[in-house]
């Protein structure tokens, strides 16, 4: 009998697929139809990020944030936000802080449902991002309504949050939770009985708990491995303390189980949604600090007062000094933990600020997910870690 | 909570009393100081201990203080789930000494690894695969380090002759300008021209001034 050899066969997968959610190359060693090894290439969207934070004021680096994780740029402000606030040493007031609280979880229902029906995008489900899209587009309407830009907000500022919230604004958002829970019935009714859905998601890329504690994962990926782990419960920011909602968690650890907790998560931030909107009913009083030498005054007021004035112009031309220290601050992105690891010099720019990005950790892992499942397989592990290149690249 | 991070500052401080060179807690968060031969016991035993259980490296990431004569910090954030407990491990190293690497501690310690080395040139011993991360492909430099210029040294462009891209070095129509937003009234020395002998004579030195960089 003549020898038989087998080769595997090196693909490159990317960095412009339309899978790749964004410009993910994969270097992939294939064996016939089974993935034996793949090397993630990542960096084709650096851009440098921690280094011009380095060169701009403390307010300047907020907008850097929104366009980090794309999908998700109020929770990374808010994450710089507590950081500063912490080396500050001051604390928003309170309606600041439900204000935060809501559009973060805006944020987080803005992120799950890009992030869900993409990946039934993904194996093969084209209607749930069309209808995704819809809410989306509606959620982003509230975002342009405070701040003046559908995605790269500036919202939540050191301190607080730029401005109130304009009038009618939670009547509206009421109206808007009433028709979502219809909605998310609609888009479980698409997927989870459909029967390529399930095919295609059941048993892939199996996470085990203490797999997932290894890889360093966070957020929705590590309770679909079995550990009730969320930052807003167990390390609570801000009003999540005040907030009742439930943590879902999973059971089996595979790619349907982390599309289900998504699915749970927005329920639940619809929920967290009601309870802020309430708050916000009875809360009155500032959104940001009232200290001029960290928050700027009001337009009129620089009309009038020549203190005003002065306060403006060092605000938006020097900036805050920073006393100097170090701190880790992080809050459960939709993603997961996103961190800032921030350390100040004393003067008026950041000495150093790491990102730590969620989906850095969780993209390292696609390789020990994906070996030995087919290369459709990898797409769909892909979909369900949740992957937005603007975070790990920075 | 700052109790509970007391009490395990103690532990660690007299568990791994010839490891860790200096425990403190600080803004709420809990610092170790460590050496780069020391690092894998110190993880290990943290990740191991039943009081510490971190078992999860957040991250790792360099600082760089060039006047320093061992200029990068390494930090290192851990995590335990368990005990809903963070702590920061951190130690000096300098371009040359190389740091033991944690990736077989940590499964997650690779990629975080990879970046320190790409971004500040920090060299981790015995990584399974020290390459760059998120620079370019045959990128020169560390560009985190603080003398690596903000504009960098290249720049590129598509060549239409040659029909590919083409690296050259920065050309800037105008100079970077980076101010210094050092206060006149709060930051500058206040020395008055001739008044020497007064600051002498006054007994209580008034704390040193930050200096204009």
């Amino acid at each position: 009998m003549s020898d038989v050899e087998i080769k595997t066969l090196t693909m490159n997968f990317g960095p412009q697929h339309p899978a790749a959610h964004g410009v993910l190359r994969l270097v992939v060693e294939m064996d016939g139809e089974i993935v034996e090894r793949c090397d993630p290439h990542i960096g084709l969207l650096h851009r440098g990020t921690e280094k011009l934070i380095e060169y701009k004021s403390y307010l300047q680096a907020v907008p850097y944030f929104d366009r980090l994780d794309y999908v998700s740029p109020m929770n990374q402000e808010h994450a710089y936000a507590l950081a500063v606030e912490k080396l500050l040493g001051i604390e928003a007031p309170e309606r600041g802080q439900y204000i935060r609280v809501l559009f973060s979880e805006i944020t987080r229902i803005l992120n799950h449902l890009l992030n869900v029906t993409t990946f039934a995008m993904d194996v093969g489900a084209l209607t749930p991002p069309l209808w995704g899209f819809e809410q989306r587009e509606l959620l982003m309407e509230y975002y342009e309504q405070v701040s003046g830009s559908r995605m790269h907000a500036a919202y939540f500022r050191p301190g607080g949050v730029h401005q109130d919230l304009p009038a009618g604004m939670l009547d509206s958002m009421e109206g808007w939770i009433k028709q979502f829970y219809p909605f998310m019935k609609d888009i479980e009714n698409l997927l989870n009985e459909n029967r390529i859905f399930r095919q295609r998601t059941v048993d892939i890329g199996v996470v085990s708990a203490d797999q997932a504690l290894d890889w360093g994962f966070s957020g929705p990926l590590i309770r679909a491995s079995g550990l009730p782990w969320d930052l807003r419960k167990s390390q609570p920011y801000d009003v999540y303390d005040r907030m009742d909602f439930d943590i879902p968690v999973g059971k089996t650890g595979d790619c349907y189980a982390r599309y289900l907790v998504r699915i749970e998560e927005m329920y639940q931030s619809a929920r967290i949604m009601e309870q802020c909107i309430a708050a916000l009913r009875k809360v009155g009083g500032p959104v940001r600090v009232d200290d001029r030498k960290i928050s700027p005054p009001r337009r009129g007021e620089m009309k009038g007062s020549m203190e005003a004035l002065i306060h403006h112009f060092k605000l938006y031309t020097e900036g805050y000094k920073v006393p100097a220290g170090e701190t880790y601050t992080a809050v459960e992105a939709p993603k997961g933990e996103f961190g800032v690891y921030l350390v100040s010099d004393g003067t008026n720019k950041p000495y150093r600020c790491k990102i730590r990005a969620p989906g850095f950790p969780h993209l390292q892992a696609l390789e020990m997910m994906t070996k030995g499942h087919q290369l459709a397989d990898m797409s769909a592990n892909i979909g369900s870690l949740d992957i937005v290149f603007g975070e790990i690249d920075r | 909570m700052s109790e509970a991070l007391k009490e395990l500052s103690d532990h660690i401080a007299q568990a791994q009393a010839n490891v860790v060179t200096k425990a403190e807690i600080r803004l709420g968060e809990l610092m170790l100081d460590t050496t780069p031969d020391n690092v894998i016991a110190l993880l290990t035993y943290l990740r191991d201990d039943p009081k510490c259980l971190f078992k999860q490296l957040i991250d790792i990431c360099g600082v760089d203080w060039p006047e320093r004569e061992k200029r990068f910090d390494v930090v290192y954030n851990l995590l335990s789930v368990k005990n809903n407990q963070r702590i920061r491990v951190k130690l000096m190293t300098d371009e040359t000494t190389p740091v033991p690497s944690a990736a077989r501690v940590y499964s997650s310690a690779g990629w975080f690894e990879r970046e320190t080395y790409d971004l500040y040139g920090v060299w981790f011993s015995d990584h399974p695969d020290l390459r760059r991360i998120l620079t370019d492909y045959g990128f020169e430099g560390h560009p985190l380090r603080k003398d690596f210029p903000l504009t960098g040294f290249v720049e590129l462009r598509w060549d239409d002759v040659q029909k590919r891209v083409v690296y050259e070095p920065v050309k800037l129509a105008q100079e970077f300008r980076r101010f210094d937003f050092l206060s006149p009234w709060e930051g500058a020395p206040k020395v008055l021209p001739g008044d020497e002998k007064a600051q002498e004579a006054a007994a209580a030195p008034a704390p040193a001034p930050a200096k204009a960089n």
